[in-house]
Formats: C-alpha cells, structure tokens, sequence
C-alpha cells in the first residue's frame, strides 16, 4: 500500500476492484466504513460475483474475469476525454512530456520488438529519447506527438465504453456511471482510494492490471495524497514483511537484487543499480544501493566481508534464470530434479494450481519436511482419503517428516501489515507439545548443518561456515536480537557525511536509519527499508500511541512504519509546484520556505526546494510513470490480454492466446483447455469464515462454513438442471471435483458481444484435514502458469464444465 | 349368557342373591381405571404446576421442574393409552339413549338425589356419559395439543403461530377436563356405594335398582325373552 | 461515557471500554421482572437503559460476530452441510446465539441488486414475550438496564419461552433441556465491557453503549442511509414490544420482512397473552369453586343413599327372574 490502512478514513471514493475487501480484509475494510460514515464516502465495487463488499456499496459493476485493463483503459480514456486530468499533476509529476522514441509502436495487441520464438519483447524501443545532455527530451506543452501523453492518449483510444461492455460485459450504463464517479476525483479537493488484492494479481497479465489503476489514480492526482493511494492488500498476516526480507528467490531484503549468473563481480553487479538521473537535478535514490547492499554483506558475513573481497561477493548465489519462483520449483520437482523440499508454513498441494501436478512431483521427492502447527494435507499427501485425495499410497516412496511449529499467536515478533507498519506483537499462549518456533527449529538445522561442513568441508563452505551467527544461545536466536539484526548497527564510529567530525553513531550503536548506512564497511544492517525499527530508544515497533494531529491518519508514533517511519508514500506529491497542499484540508507535507515539514515523514530531501528534485524520487526522472520503459515484461502501457483459458478470443488479435510472453511449461501448455470443451469461465478466491486451508482445523470457523461449494447464477443452473444444495461435478483439463452447489442471483451470466459468458465461483477452503467436512478447493483445476512478470498463478480466471453429480459425495 | 346385551356389559351379572351384589367391572378394568386415575391426577399436579406461577411449588412433588418438565407428557401418554382401552371397553354403553333426555331435564331431581322421578336407566347416566365422552373428547384434544407443544421431542413439529394456539387449547382442555374429573370423583362420592364399583368391582343391588335399573334387570334376566334359555 | 462503576449503570459504549479490572456490577438487585414470580422484590436501584444497536447497512456479513459469540460463551456450534446457502449453522441454535442471515433482494424502485445481511438473535424486549411466558419462577430476568437473560439454574426447558417470543429465538438445548439465547453478554457488561460480537465486528455495525445514545447515533446513520438515496432508511425498535435494547438500522425501515422475515409489527400474540392471562385466571378460578364448591357440597349436603327398601327391591327382582328362569 502506498498509504497506511488508516488513511483510508480520509477518502472520497473508494474502488474494490480486483479484491473483496470486506472478505478478505474485513478489519481493514472498518476504515471504508469510517470514510463512509464520517466524510459520506461513496464505495465502488467491480467483481465478477456480487459480493460481500458489494452489499454495502453504493454502485456494483459485473466484470468478466481477466478484462480489467480494458476497463481501466476505458477508463484513462473517458477521463481523457472528459477533461477528467489533474494537470498541473500530470504536467509536473508523471513522465506525460517525456519524448518517447520513435521505434516504439503498438499493433494487434502486441507492442514493438516481439519475437514470437523466444516469447519474448526487444524491448529496447520502449524507452525515452535521451538527448545530449544525457537527460530524456521533455515537452511541458505536452504538444510533440510522441511525448508519452499522446502516445497514452492514442494507446487508450481504442478503449470505449462499447468495448468494455463487448468484452467486459459490464453493462455500458454501469461503466459510464462508475467513470463519472471516478472523474470526480480528479478534482484536487477530492481522492479516491484504489483496493485491490487478488483479483488483479492472479493472472497472467497481473501486473498490468494494477499499472492500469496505478495510472489512472495518477492522472487523477490521487498518489501521495491523504485518502487516495494504490493499496495492495497483503494476504498473510506478514505477506508483506515476506517480500520485505526478500523470501523471493531474487531477492535480497529491502527489494536488493540477488546477482545473476551474468553478473559475476562487484562492479558489474553495481554498475547497472546505481541509476543515473534522467532529469537535470534529480536526485535518484538507488545512488545508495551500495550503502544498503555493503551493509547487508556486512551483517551476513561481519568481518569476513571485506572491501578486497568485494563484501564476500562471491557466497552470494547467482541466478541462471530470472527466479526460482514456486512453478518453476514444481516444475523441477516434477521432472525429478529436485530431491529434498523443506515446506515451512505452506500448504502446496491445496494452495498450488494443478494439484495433479503437485502431488505427482511431491510424490518423487526423496524426502518432504513440514513446519506447521498443523497436519497439512501437504504433510499428508501421500495418504489415500477416497475421492478426496486419490492415490496410490503404496506407490509414494517420499519420506515425510512433519515438524510441529508454534503458531503466530505463540511467539514474539513483529508483523508488517499490508500499511507497512511494523507492529511486534507478544505470544498470546504457550505452545502445546513438541511445537517449537520456526527460528528454533531452524537455528538448530543450521548449527547441524554447519558442522557437517566443519568435519566434512563440501562444495563452497565459507558462505556458511562463516555466515554471522552471534546470538546468545546460537540454538534459539530470539525475535528481539532478529529484530535488532535488521535495523542495523554501527561496527564502527559512523560520522556524518558533509561534516566528517560529527559522530553520528558510535562503534556498537544501533543505527537511527537507513540515512546512516554506509558503503565503507562500517555499518551493518539485514535489510535497510527496516532501519529505525529498533534504534537505541528501544522497540520502535512495540510504540502504541494513537495521537494524531489534525486526524490525518498517519499516527506517526504508532509502531515503525518503513521507509523512515514514513506513512503515506511519494508525499512530496500532495503539494503543488511551490510546496503548498493541493488541497489544504488534505495537508500532508508543506515546504516552510527551508524545509518540508507537516504531519508525516517527507518523502523527499526534507531541505529539497520545491522544483529542484521530482517527487518520485525512486526514479531516474523524478516522475511516476504512465510509460514504464523496460520495466515490465509485457509493455509499458497495459494492453488487453485474455486469460491463457479464455470463452473469446482477444479483440485485438484472435491468434494471441494468453499473455504472448508468460513463461508456459511445455507439459502445461498441453494442459490448456478451450470453450468448446470447457464452455464456462470459473475463478477462485476466499470466504470471509475462513482462512485459507487451516482454519478448517477451527471448529467454530468449520460451523460457520462447514462445506466446499461452489456459486452458480439461476441461469446456469437451470440451464443444467442443477439445484439449490444440490452435488454437482466441475472439471477443466486438468482434474474434476465434486462440491455442493450454492445458486445466487449475485452471479449473473455475462454478455459478451454475441457470446452469453456464464461465471462459476469456486471459494478455496476445503481439503481432506481439519474439523470441517471433506472437500475439495478449485486447485485441482486451475492452470498452471503464471503471470509474466512475478509468475503468480492464473488462479482467477480458467475454463470448466459443470454438470449435476450423480452420486451424492461422502461427507 | 345373553344373546344380547342393551344395557350391560359382558362380564357384569349378579354375583350373589342375598343380599345382592352386581359385579360392575372386572379386575383388569378397575385396575386399568385407576392408571388411568393415577395418570390424569399426575398430570393434574405437574400439569398445574406449570399452569400458574402460585402453584409451582407443585413440582416439588415430582422432584423438581426439570422432572415435571418431562413427566408431564410421558404420563400423558400413559393416561392415553389407559384411557383407549377404557374407551373401547365402555364407548357402547355410553352411547347416548332416549330416556337420557328424560334424565337430563330431570336434572334438578338429579341434584337433589330424588331419583323416583327419573326413567330407568342402563349401566349409565346422562351424566356419566357426559363425563365420559368429555374426557374422551379432552384427552384426544389434549394428547394432541400436547404433542404440538412437547418441546423436547417434536420442537419443531408445529409453526410457532400453531404452537401458541396448541398450547392455549392445551390449557383450556386442561381446565375442562379437571373441572370434569372434579365433576367425576364428586359424583363417585356423592352417590354413595359407586366407589366400591371401582374398588371391589360390585356394587349393591339396591344400588343398582336406584340408579340403574334397566341394567340390573337386563342382569337378573327380566327382559330376557328368549325361550331356549 | 462513565464506566465508573459506581456512577452508573455497568455500560459501555462506542468508545473503548475499561482496562481495569472490575468487579460485577449487575446482579439479583437489578432485576425489574422474573418469570414466573408475580410478587418480585421492587429493584435495589435504576440503571440506566442499554442497547446494542446493529446497523444492517455497515454489516459485511462476516460472521466475526457469531465467531466471538461462540468463544465467549464457550458453545460448541455443530458443524452441519453446506444446503446451498450462506447461513451457518442453517439457523439459531443452543450453541449458536446469533445468526448471520443473507436475502438476495431485487430492489424494484431503483433497478439494483442488493444484498441484505442482517444479525439475527434476541433483541432484548421491553415486554419481553420469553418472560411473560416462561412457568419457572425466576428463569427468565430482566434487568433494569434492559437486558433480558435467562437464569438457566431455573430452566426447566418447556420451551414456553420459544411460544412468547414474537422473533423466534430462544432454542432449547437437546443436551440439558435448557433454554439459551443471546445474553447481551450481560456477564461482559456487569463489568463494564460490551458485548463480544460489538467487540469483534470489524465495521462497527454492532455498536453498543445508552439506549439514548444508541438512537442518537442510529438517527446519524438514518440521515447518512437516506443521502445515499434509501429514502425508506429508519430505526427499527418496535413499539409492540415496548421498544427493544437491540435494535437495527435498515436501509429498508418500511419493509423489514425483507430482512429475512423480520417481523413487520412484532408483540406478544395475543393467543399468548390469552394464554397467560384470562385462561390462567378464570381457570385456575373455576377449577378451584369446583373443588371447593363439590367439598363444601359433600360435608353440607346430603348425600345419595341407597335405601334399605332399594336393597330389598332388588332382591325381589333378582329372585323374580331367578324363579322365572
Ligand atoms: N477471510 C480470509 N481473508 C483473507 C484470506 C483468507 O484466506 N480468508 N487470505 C488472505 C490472503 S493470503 C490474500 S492474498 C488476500 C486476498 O484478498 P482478495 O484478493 O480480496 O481475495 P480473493 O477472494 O482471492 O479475490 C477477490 C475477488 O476477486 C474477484 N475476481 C476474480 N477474478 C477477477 C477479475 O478478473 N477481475 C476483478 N475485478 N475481480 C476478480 C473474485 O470474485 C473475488 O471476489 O486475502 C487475505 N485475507
Ligand atoms: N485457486 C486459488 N489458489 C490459491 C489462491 C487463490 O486465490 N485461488 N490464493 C493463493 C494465495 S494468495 C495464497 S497466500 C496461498 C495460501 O496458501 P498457504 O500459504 O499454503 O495457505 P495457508 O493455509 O495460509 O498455509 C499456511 C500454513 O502455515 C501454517 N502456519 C501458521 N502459522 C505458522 C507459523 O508460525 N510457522 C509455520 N511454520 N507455519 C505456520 C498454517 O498452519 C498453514 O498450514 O494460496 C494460494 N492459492
Ligand atoms: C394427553 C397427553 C398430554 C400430553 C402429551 C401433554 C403434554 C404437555 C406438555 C408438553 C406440556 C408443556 C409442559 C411440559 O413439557 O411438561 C403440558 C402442559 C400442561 N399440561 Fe399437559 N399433556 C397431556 C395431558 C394433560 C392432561 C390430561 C392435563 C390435565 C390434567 C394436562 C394439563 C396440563 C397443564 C395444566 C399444563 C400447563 C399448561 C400451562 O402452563 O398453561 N395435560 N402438557
Ligand atoms: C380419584 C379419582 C377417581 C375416582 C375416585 C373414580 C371413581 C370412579 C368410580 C367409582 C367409577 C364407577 C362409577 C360407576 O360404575 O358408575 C368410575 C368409573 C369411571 N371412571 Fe373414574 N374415578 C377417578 C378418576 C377417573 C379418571 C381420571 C378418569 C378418566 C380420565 C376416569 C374415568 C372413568 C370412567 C370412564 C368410568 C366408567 C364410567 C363411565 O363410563 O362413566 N375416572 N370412576
Ligand atoms: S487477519 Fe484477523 S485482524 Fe486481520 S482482517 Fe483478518 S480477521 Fe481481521
Ligand atoms: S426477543 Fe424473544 S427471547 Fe428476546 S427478549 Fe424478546 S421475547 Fe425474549
Ligand atoms: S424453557 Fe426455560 S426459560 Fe424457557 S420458558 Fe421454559 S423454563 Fe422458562
Ligand atoms: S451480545 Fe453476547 S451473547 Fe449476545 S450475540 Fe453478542 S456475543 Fe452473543
Ligand atoms: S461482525 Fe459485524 S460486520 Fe461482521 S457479520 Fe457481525 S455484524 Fe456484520
Ligand atoms: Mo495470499
């Protein structure tokens, strides 16, 4: 999230379009309520069944799953059109007048510079036209017909309230009715707040659904504002600090890169993350990198990572593909190449798509290690539960060994919300049996681990044996020593930058922030977005003070929020040109004449003058972009994709199936099916009763959902002579599975051009473990491929067929 | 012994001659009688217990609420099933017969126990008559409405809207039939020598000639006609 | 909003509830009317009226409500099928105090879909249908802050109450034959705290705090629902019980039967109040003349003798027939 839970309070508008926040985020929804009840905020919500968040919205909209962009283009059009544009914000804050180079083009539905062999783009013609002083080419008129303004302008064209409702099958009325709603704020004393989850991150072109937003709210003026932002709600109560302390496979904590193969030095490496700035003045913050990077090896390896060895460069692991995400891990599982999975706090063969696949690849392991407070049906795969998990228990060599962990409600320790507030929380109970926390069990895995290779040595040793590892029971490292390992601290006197005789921590201090890491070694810190979190005034993270000058929502001293303890991000961009609050009712940051200061951290130079650096700071040009250059995979505008399992083909191009550059397994795209086989549209998501595969195991969350179904409109059951509660079979290419049949007027058939496009609801809860009743989720049927850029799974939007069962399922 | 009985029972006949005693009623009936007396006395206290806040300390007696809670409709049960085959036994006897009319506008000789004015009657009265298809006719509406209420087996047997009907029945009924049942144990006292009817199962025959005199002559054989006897 | 315990009424309200421990405050003293026990001990002192208002309209159906009710009244909901719906369990039980229902409701004025979800469960009636009905003295209380609980030591489980009540909600238990219901955690307010499932509701459609307050802050509501263009918006605290201390907001006040049959014009039936007024009195009246009368008729009046003659004229009859035999 851009902005915190609680600025939502501020809004005027709030969209749910692709999440269900009231759902999924019913503590966080409190704040649309509060934006309801006290500014008499008005809700919008998009979604292809009429939801829990739509029955307290003022205005609903059906949507086909995976047509979102088309709607948000339409959308940029209509304000286009309409004169629904913030200027001044646009003008001064978005890469509109940049010059774009002229080889870049767009054309049935494919952008310049694809190459259909290697599914992939050149994508050297999205770029800026870079001129001689070495800054991108401008003009403020907006006038030059390739400036990214008119290009959006003609990109976005083509995108019509016909077309919405031709492929969307959102009634033209309703969208019409939802982009004045939305036009209204791109007045500069009104903000709408984007929510979004889900929905837009599970498909294949997810990443481009969420751009498509991120630039409209730019337009508008909404980013940096109070009430208004892109707020991606996190799932897990920690998803967020997931991706924070890098559990990617490419990264390193604080969004650094893990190297690749192509990068096999220090100074390759730097070269290309040290961004130039591309605007006269600009201040780019990546020109820290090395300050962040130099401290992360100092706090892995201490004083093994040195200046000549180029901070231990090479322990680090160099990537031979863009990421091991978890599909290319199944895939590699599958074909055998994998041999040993620790599974800690996952429950793949339930949450992963293409069960089938799945358990064919757990079941070639040699051996699967669980961490969970709970039996899994993971853990449990190899067990034969009739129809609910079929296999040939005799035929599974894999050895399971299940480790009981504490649950998050046992330990200490922080968790970052989808605001980005650290809050620690302390253990609520204590752990029953043999559970023990996470860190336990895998401090005592290392400290085994690493003796094997002091007695034994094995293949490049030092990154472990010499890995920093100074807790006071090296067994039981505790969350407190965790937590202070991340902020970082000073390994030596630090002093200030411009003034050399101005010490700024002391030898063993922790650090303030992040403006106090250092590239010379004399810092350490796991992961610099985290620094501040526990300074030397303590737990920063445990402060539960809920003042809040002028109601602005930012309750600064409310537990650490990163960067800087900064709330809203991009702020700087809630003023105007001459650092006045757009709207001073809406005042965040204000430039004092000497400095920025108001009710949040500035984000910006706090001594930066108005017009000297962009408000984007985190980019080259100092502008957020509408035109993203290179950075996305498949464009740098959003263009309609359809789902790779799609009822029509893509309007643009009828042969294009899918996103033309996700990365498909070849044994996966064999596993695609059609609309003639499998004429209806199904999507996946969660209940509010419940939590994904564990709360099952809850009785009274199993009382208040104690059975999979899945959700059909009247029509569709009459169509097939299904009944309310009755059994039915769905089936996709890849697996079929029995559910109870829930029949609502809250689905409804969409019309699609001359296509009448039926959606079939399938929520994810149920397995063959728990307290509830046996089921199955839709994952025995959903694709598996992922988006293009981050590889997460199109969960969202494939093709079944559904029939009514003729055998009433056990229970 | 008879062809065909009138006014008497299989079963009653004279059972001594001097002085003379009638057998009314078998031991299986007399013991099936007083079930059913026990039962409706039991529901009466527990039923009672419930019916008025001032008479719940009735339920004392059973050993509590809970215990009267779930007496109340089994001993209902009971009272029914005794009472059916009271019912079947006695319903031909208590059909109603022309001179029952005589006797019930001689009701005020009733009361006064001036019975020389009143016609000859069968094994029973108007009056016993009407209490026995009073009960009979409460019991069936009790049983149901009964039922309809009983929360801890049939809760959800009736709608709610029913169930208030069936438990205002319920009570109504209830009055009915005690203000009958009070009606019944007064006349059995009243009319001195009918308790032994119900004890010993014999009444005397002066007993029988003052108030059922058809019956006692169809027993002594007056009205029998038949020559091959 | 005071929570000194000694100031006022145990209450709480929108507001963040106490921190410090304290000690029960709503007791035997508190109680206005009991069942079954006409001749009660006028209260010890006069609390102020509570409510725990429920604003259909913010309500996300999410059930945390339900959830937190079970935990703090530590039931055990069973755990049933799914029949083709989103209510579960598929309606209130003794182990389930209150109960998400959803109605799917084709708005014919406006052309729009909507989806109502409304809390069901007691709604804590001035003239309570429960208490009037209920035979054990002391089963069913009402404080005098409103709140209507049932005393279960006292349940004999005749169910009498699920009779009287006009919105269908006590349940007796197949367990221990005992009625229960939504207590407005009367055991979490006599120390101050608000009900669970106010606690627990993300939306603060559960609020609760001074009847007063309550209509005040569901008059707000009513004002926001009606600029939203629900021009029927209105509270619903019907009259024909007395008013209720849990009471709802609707976006639909005219047609509450929308809500899953929420009752358009609920009091006590009449069929009820004719069962527990006329019927018990002029019953209870008649049976007892009779009996009085028919004592007082027996040790004064004279009783039907048979007479020696009678005696001697049956056996002449009887000896009659026996020579003509
Ligand atoms: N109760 C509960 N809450 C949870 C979780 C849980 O399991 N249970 N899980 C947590 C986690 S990990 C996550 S990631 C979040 C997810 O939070 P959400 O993303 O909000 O949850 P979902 O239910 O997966 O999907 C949201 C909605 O997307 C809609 N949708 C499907 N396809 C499309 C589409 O193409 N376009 C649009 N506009 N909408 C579409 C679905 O109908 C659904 O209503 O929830 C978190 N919160
Ligand atoms: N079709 C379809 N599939 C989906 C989705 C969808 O929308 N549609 N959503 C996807 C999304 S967003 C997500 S996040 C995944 C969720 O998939 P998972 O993350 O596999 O789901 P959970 O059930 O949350 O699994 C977490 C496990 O962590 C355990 N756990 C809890 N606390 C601790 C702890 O402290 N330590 C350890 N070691 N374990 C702990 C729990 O017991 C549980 O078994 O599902 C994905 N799958
Ligand atoms: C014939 C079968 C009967 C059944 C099944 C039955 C059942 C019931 C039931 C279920 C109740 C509710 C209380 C409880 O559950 O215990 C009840 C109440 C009552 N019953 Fe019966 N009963 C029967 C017969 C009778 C009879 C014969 C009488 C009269 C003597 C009677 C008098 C009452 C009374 C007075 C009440 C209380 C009603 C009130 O509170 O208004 N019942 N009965
Ligand atoms: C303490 C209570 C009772 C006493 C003292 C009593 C006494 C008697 C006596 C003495 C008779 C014989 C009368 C006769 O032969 O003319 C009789 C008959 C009878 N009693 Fe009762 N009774 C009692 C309770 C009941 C009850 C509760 C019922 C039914 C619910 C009942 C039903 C009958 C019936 C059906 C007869 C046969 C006569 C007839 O059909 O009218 N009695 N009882
Ligand atoms: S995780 Fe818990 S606190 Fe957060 S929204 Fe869900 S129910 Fe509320
Ligand atoms: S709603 Fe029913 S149970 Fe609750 S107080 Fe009113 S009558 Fe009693
Ligand atoms: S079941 Fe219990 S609370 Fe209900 S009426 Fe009977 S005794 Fe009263
Ligand atoms: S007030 Fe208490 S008892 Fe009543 S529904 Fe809420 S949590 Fe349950
Ligand atoms: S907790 Fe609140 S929002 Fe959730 S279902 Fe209950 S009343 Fe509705
Ligand atoms: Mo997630």
């Amino acid at each position: 999230m851009t902005n915190p839970w609680t600025d939502i309070k501020n809004t005027d508008l709030v969209i749910v379009m692709g999440g269900n926040a009231a759902e999924a985020h019913p503590c966080g929804f409190k704040w649309v309520t509060e934006a309801k009840a006290h500014r008499g905020a008005k809700l919008i919500v998009v979604d292809p069944r009429f939801t829990r968040t739509a029955s307290v919205a003022d205005y609903y909209a059906p949507i086909r799953p995976g047509s979102d962009i088309v709607f948000l283009m339409a959308a940029i059009n209509w304000m286009i059109q309409n004169d629904k544009v913030q200027w001044e914000y646009v003008r001064n804050y978005t890469n509109a007048a940049l010059i774009v180079k002229d080889e870049f083009g767009w054309q049935d539905g494919l952008f310049s510079g694809y190459d259909p062999e290697k599914r992939d783009y050149d994508k050297s013609s999205w770029d800026y036209v870079i001129g001689d002083d070495g800054f991108a080419a401008i003009d403020m008129t907006l006038e030059n017909p390739r400036c990214v303004w008119n290009l959006l302008k003609d990109h976005v064209s083509r995108y019509t309230p016909e077309l919405v409702e031709q492929v969307c099958g959102t009634p033209k009325d309703r969208f019409l009715k939802i982009v004045q709603m939305i036009g209204e704020c791109s007045a500069t004393d009104k903000a709408m707040t984007s929510m979004y989850a889900l929905g837009w991150t599970q498909h294949s072109k997810g990443a481009q659904n969420i751009r498509g937003m991120a630039m409209l709210q730019l337009i508008l003026g909404n980013i940096g504002v109070r009430g208004g932002g892109m707020n991606a709600l996190r799932g897990h109560s920690n998803i967020q600090g997931l991706t924070d302390i890098g559990l990617m496979s490419n990264l390193i904590p604080g969004y650094l890169n893990i190297p690749t193969e192509k990068e096999a030095d220090w100074t390759t490496y730097m070269s290309s993350r040290q961004f130039k700035p591309l605007r006269p003045g600009q201040t780019s913050y990546w020109q820290n990198y090395p300050k962040f990077m130099v401290s992360f090896m100092k706090s892995m390896w201490g004083s093994a990572a040195t200046a000549e060895n180029d901070w231990a460069y090479d322990w680090l692991p160099k990537l031979d593909v863009p990421a091991y995400d978890v599909l290319r891990m199944f895939e590699l599982m599958n074909a055998g190449q994998i041999t040993n999975y620790f599974c800690q706090g996952f429950n793949p063969i339930l949450a992963f798509p293409n069960r089938g696949k799945v358990t064919a690849a757990l079941s070639k392991l040699k051996l699967l290690v669980t961490m969970d407070p709970l039996e899994t049906e993971t853990a449990h795969f190899w067990e034969n539960h009739g129809e609910y998990n079929d296999v040939d228990t005799a035929s599974i060599q894999t050895e399971v060994i299940e480790l009981p962990t504490t649950s998050f409600a046992e330990d200490d320790g922080s968790l970052v919300n989808s605001g980005r507030w650290l809050q620690w929380h302390w253990a609520a109970g204590t752990p029953p049996g043999q559970a023990q926390r996470d860190t336990w069990i895998m401090a005592q895995i290392f400290q085994r681990v690493r003796k094997l290779y002091q007695d034994e040595g094995g293949v490049l040793p030092e990154p472990i044996l010499n890995l920093t590892w100074d807790y006071a029971d090296p067994l039981d490292p505790t969350a407190e020593e965790l937590a202070k390992e991340m902020n970082g601290r000073a390994l030596a006197d630090v002093y200030d930058l411009t003034d050399k005789t101005k010490l700024v921590a002391a030898q063993g201090k922790q650090l303030a922030n992040f403006g106090q890491y250092r590239d010379d070694g004399s810092t350490m810190g796991g992961c610099w977005i985290f620094a501040g979190c526990w300074t030397e005034d303590g737990n920063i993270m445990a402060r539960r003070d809920n003042s809040d000058p002028d109601d602005t929502g930012t309750y600064l001293n409310w537990s650490f929020s990163w960067p800087m303890n900064r709330r809203i991000l991009y702020n700087r961009a809630s003023a105007d040109l001459e650092g006045k609050a757009w709207d001073p009712a809406r005042k965040l940051i204000e430039w004092n004449g000497e400095k920025w200061e108001g009710y949040d951290v500035p984000d910006i130079s706090p001594t930066a003058k108005p017009g000297d650096v962009g408000p984007f700071i985190m980019n080259q040009e100092g502008m957020s972009r509408l035109f993203t250059r290179g950075l996305m995979r498949d464009g740098p505008f959003p263009t309609h994709m359809e789902p790779f399992e799609s009822p029509i083909p893509n309007v643009f191009n009828e042969k294009m199936v899918g996103n033309p550059v996700a990365r498909v397994f070849v044994s996966d795209a064999e596993q695609f099916g059609t609309s003639d086989e499998f004429p209806f549209v199904a999507t996946s998501y969660r209940l509010t009763e419940h939590f994904h595969y564990w709360t099952k195991h809850n009785r009274i969350n199993a009382a208040l959902q104690p059975e999979f179904f899945v959700e059909i409109s009247p029509e569709l059951a009459a169509e097939k002579g299904i009944a309310k509660g009755g059994t039915v079979r769905v089936w996709s290419k890849r697996g079929s599975i029995t559910a109870k049949a829930l029949v609502s007027r809250r689905l409804r058939p969409l019309q699609c051009g001359d296509k009448l496009v039926h959606v079939i609801g399938i929520p994810l809860h149920w397995g063959f473990m728990g307290a509830a009743r046996k089921g199955f989720g839709p994952n025995s049927l959903t694709p598996f491929v992922g988006d293009a850029n981050i590889e997460t799974p199109e969960y969202k939007a494939f093709l079944v067929n559904i029939e009514p069962a003729t055998t009433e399922a056990v229970s | 012994m008879m062809a065909r009985r009138i006014y008497s029972q299989s079963g009653d006949h004279i059972e001594t001659t001097a002085p003379v005693t009638v057998s009314r009623y078998r031991g299986f009936t007399r013991a099936n009688h007083w079930v059913t007396a026990a039962s409706l006395i039991v529901l009466l206290l527990s039923g009672m217990a419930l019916f008025h806040p001032s008479l719940y300390f009735l339920t004392a007696l059973f050993g509590g609420g809970q215990v009267t809670r779930w007496l109340h409709p089994f001993v209902g049960i009971l009272l029914f099933l005794s009472f059916l085959i009271l019912f079947l036994q006695l319903w031909r006897l208590n059909l109603p017969r022309p001179e029952d009319a005589t006797w019930v506008s001689h009701i005020g000789d009733v009361v006064r126990g001036e019975e020389e004015k009143l016609p000859e009657l069968g094994k029973y009265n108007a009056g016993q008559k009407f209490i026995f298809w009073g009960m009979s006719a409460l019991i069936v509406v009790l049983i149901g409405s009964g039922v309809m209420i009983w929360e801890q087996y049939f809760p959800q047997l009736v709608s709610i809207p029913v169930r208030r009907v069936a438990v205002l029945v319920h009570s109504l009924a209830a009055v009915a039939i005690i203000l009958i049942f009070i009606l019944h144990v007064y006349a059995a006292i009243w009319t001195r020598g009918t308790l032994r009817a119900m004890t010993r199962g014999t009444v005397t025959g002066g007993w029988a000639w003052r108030h059922h005199r058809k019956w006692l002559r169809e027993l002594a054989g007056r009205e029998k006609r038949d020559p091959a006897e | 909003m005071t929570t000194d315990p000694n100031v006022d009424s145990p209450r709480t309200a929108v507001s963040n509830p106490p921190i410090q421990p304290m000690k029960a405050n709503l007791g035997a003293g508190d109680v206005m009317r009991a069942s079954a026990m006409p001749d009660l001990a006028p209260p010890e002192r006069e609390l102020t009226p509570v409510a725990k208002l429920i604003d259909v309209s913010k309500c996300i159906g999410c059930k945390a409500c339900q959830s937190a009710c079970a935990e703090w009244n530590d039931t055990v909901p069973e755990i049933e099928h799914n029949v083709g719906m989103y209510e579960n369990p598929h309606d209130l039980t003794p182990d389930m105090f209150t109960l998400m229902r959803f109605t799917e409701y084709d708005n014919p004025d406006t052309g729009e879909f909507e989806w109502l979800i409304r809390k069901d469960g007691c709604m804590h009636c001035a003239d309570p249908g429960c208490l009037k009905a209920c035979p054990a003295p002391g089963a069913i209380v009402q404080y005098t802050n409103g709140i209507v609980d049932f005393i279960h030591d006292n349940c004999i489980g005749c169910g009498y109450c699920v009779t009287g009540c006009p919105f269908n909600i006590p349940r007796v238990s197949k367990a221990d034959h005992k009625s229960y219901k939504c207590t407005l955690c009367s055991d979490r307010v006599a120390v101050g705290q608000g009900p669970a499932c106010a606690k627990a509701c993300p939306t603060q459609a559960i609020v609760f705090g001074t009847k007063e307050d309550m209509l005040t802050h569901a008059e707000a509501r009513v004002e926001d629902l009606k600029s939203r263009g629900y021009d029927n918006a209105g509270i619903y605290d019907p009259e024909g019980v007395g008013g209720t201390h849990v009471f709802y907001v609707l976006h639909h006040a005219d047609k509450p039967a929308l809500y899953s049959n929420l009752p358009e014009a609920p009091r006590i039936s009449p069929v009820v109040e004719g069962w527990k007024g006329a019927t018990k009195t002029v019953g209870l009246a008649a049976i007892g003349l009779a009996a009085v009368g028919s004592i007082l008729h027996g040790l004064l009046g004279r009783a039907n003798q048979v007479s020696a003659a009678e005696e001697h004229e049956a056996e002449e009859l009887v000896e009659r027939s026996e020579r003509d035999a």
